[in-house]
């Protein structure tokens, strides 16, 4: 079981092109911010919208290739999907919705109740079975969806912000067992969310989607300590800038030299927020071989701690304590230097 | 001036007793009705064979102009709203035009085209030996003509309105176009589908100048209960009472038989 697709479509102004290999027994997890192609590439694998170019592969069966022609309807992939919000049929019972497939593919009404009553069983919704979706909890319609998407009997099942329509006080237990129901899934396995934890704890690997690109695959070890992007930098709350080494010396894409122990070429750099110091004046005195002049940005207070924004040629967060920050006054707006040591400096190559 | 908390801020007087005048408007020719109706030789005149003659044809040709209305009004709203084509804009006004159009011309322009000699009537008559002017059939044909439009823009405001990603769901559970079109779409218009064909028969009912003009006033085939209204008031204007307080009833009493499913229906709304 596993997935081999070259995505490339366009939706009005918007471009995705993206290339992805799920592995048999693999759960995928894209991640990427609003607007990032998400929705689309999960519309393009389900077949809803046909792809510009590429190729999409399933098991080695082609369901899409512009260049031979080739496009099986979605109502023939063998795919099962969970979508956003679940859409549930508002006008039949959750045994009905999960039937609904089943029924569609011209199966028996009895054989198709008894098979869809058996799923709800095992997602534990067996007594809820003749309710409608309107009286079910976001948790529990989370189910019947996946029951639904599953009866079917697919051989990919793809899952859009599967958590994001919940509340945070239900997400945990959500995430929970659906990991279990996912866990007991053979087929391919693909998510898309914009939320960390869930890739965190539903995937075993995470692709990176920004602007309709891949940015970067891997586990989520790997794509959380060598972030590859602004994007997942960020959602790991550090810093991240790309530039060229020369003689010990990084210059930033934004043009800003930073003295690092690293060998030449173009490198991937990260500081983390709590290796930078801020002072009023700059010391001449410190060891420090980096020290830059700022724009105090903006300030957030997290406990006895406080990440601050430093603007200027080189923009970072630098994570000081509430009391060294009380102490300095600092204001959004007041000029500081940031001071770095090149050793707390990690890079690797771009 | 004291004032209890909650209260909403009245209307500012003029409009007050303008909306009232509206509905004095609505409600004083419904007065003027009962106050005149001969109560005590009612069920005389009710079962009188012309009147009941009239109601029958009226229900039988109503709702079978509903029928025909629902059929192709359907598909031609899920075409106006689903299916870009150039020229969209231009169709929809012909194909709601005879809502705006006054219905003797309506019945002018049925008369023309689909009568004997019409210029699409002659071929119904030789080739099919279909004769629609003065026959029940015209009935049905004139009155689904002007009811048709009220189904068609109710319809096809709901297929915008619907969130299409439950039929995209449908179609990645395995089901085929028609069935998504039958088990999804069809449902969750449902309310919209209900309300148009209770405006589309309201208005069928009601059909007098297309129906005149295009079917004639035949006793028993053509005279609806509308043209045996007209009729009556020339010649007895006790009976015109007693057959518009019937079209009231029977009105009223499909409203209110259908209020119930209509609100239930609107739970199943897919937005």
């Amino acid at each position: 079981m596993s997935l081999d697709a070259h995505v490339a479509v366009r939706v009005g102004d918007f471009e995705l092109d993206v290339e992805l290999d799920v592995g048999s027994g693999e759960v995928l997890a894209v991640l990427g911010p609003n607007g990032s192609g998400k929705s689309t590439l999960l519309r393009a694998l389900a077949g809803l919208t046909p792809i510009d170019r590429g190729h999409i592969r399933l098991d080695g069966v082609v369901l899409d290739d512009p260049a031979t022609d080739t496009f099986v309807p979605p109502e023939q992939r063998p795919i099962g999907v969970v979508f956003q919000d679940y859409l549930l049929f508002a006008h039949l019972s959750a045994t009905e919705n999960v039937a609904f497939g089943l029924r569609a593919r011209g199966g028996d009404k009895r054989a198709a109740r008894s098979i869809a009553a058996t799923w709800l069983d095992r997602v534990g919704l067996a007594d809820l079975a003749s309710m409608r979706p309107a009286q079910l909890s976001g948790g529990q319609a989370q189910r019947v969806a996946l029951a639904r998407a599953l009866a079917t009997d697919p051989a990919m099942l793809l899952l859009d912000e599967p958590l994001a329509a919940l509340d945070v006080s239900a997400r945990q237990d959500v995430r929970r067992t659906l990991r279990e129901h996912l866990s007991t899934f053979e087929g391919t396995r693909l998510l898309v969310t914009h939320d960390p934890i869930d890739a965190y704890a539903l995937a075993d690997r995470v692709a990176i989607l920004e602007g309709g690109r891949i940015a970067q695959t891997g586990t989520i070890a790997e794509v959380t300590a060598h972030p590859r992007s602004r994007y997942v930098a960020e959602l790991v709350g550090t810093n991240l800038m790309r530039g060229v080494v020369v003689d010990g010396v990084l210059t930033t894409d934004g043009g800003a030299r930073v003295v690092v122990a690293a060998d030449p070429g173009p490198v991937f750099a990260v500081i983390r927020p709590q290796a930078i110091t801020l002072s009023l004046a700059a010391d001449p005195t410190s060891s420090a071989r980096n020290i830059w002049p700022g724009v105090v940005g903006d300030i957030e207070r997290l406990g006895d701690r406080a990440r601050v924004g430093v603007r200027g040629p080189l923009p970072m967060v630098a994570e000081i304590t509430a009391a060294a920050l009380d102490a300095l006054g600092l204001r959004p707006g007041d000029d500081v230097y940031a001071s770095l040591k090149a050793t707390d400096i990690t890079t690797y190559p771009a | 001036m004291t004032r209890r908390r909650g209260q909403r801020t009245p209307l500012p007087p003029p409009v007050f007793a303008v909306a009232m005048v509206a509905i004095a408007f609505f409600a004083l020719p419904f007065i003027g009705l009962l106050w005149r109706a001969p109560w005590g030789s009612m069920l005389d005149v009710v079962g009188q064979e012309s009147v009941r003659t009239a109601l029958w044809l009226s229900l039988r040709t109503s709702f079978a102009a509903t029928f025909f209305a629902v059929m192709l009004g359907v598909p031609l709203a899920w075409l106006l709203a689903r299916v870009p084509f150039t020229g969209s804009s231009a169709v929809r006004a012909l194909c709601i035009l005879s809502m705006v159009l006054p219905p003797v011309v309506g019945g002018v322009a049925l008369f023309f085209s689909f009568g004997r000699r019409g210029l699409f009537g002659q071929y119904l008559d030789r080739w099919f030996d279909i004769q629609l002017p003065f026959t029940t059939w015209g009935v049905v044909v004139a009155q689904t003509f002007v009811s048709m439009p009220f189904l068609v823009i109710t319809v096809e405001a709901a297929l915008r309105q619907m969130d299409r990603r439950y039929e995209d769901a449908a179609r990645t559970l395995g089901a085929s176009r028609w069935h998504v079109f039958r088990r999804v779409t069809v449902p969750a218009i449902q309310p919209a589908l209900i309300a148009g064909a209770v405006l589309a028969w309201a208005r069928a009912l009601g059909e007098f100048g297309a129906t005149i003009t295009f079917a004639g006033n035949f006793p028993g085939t053509t005279q609806t209960m509308p043209l045996a209204t007209y009729l009556a008031l020339e010649t007895d204007p006790q009976e015109a009472l007693v057959i518009s307080l019937l079209l009231i009833a029977v009105s009223f009493a499909v409203l209110i038989g259908l209020r119930d499913r209509w609100l239930n229906g609107a739970r199943a709304a897919f937005t």
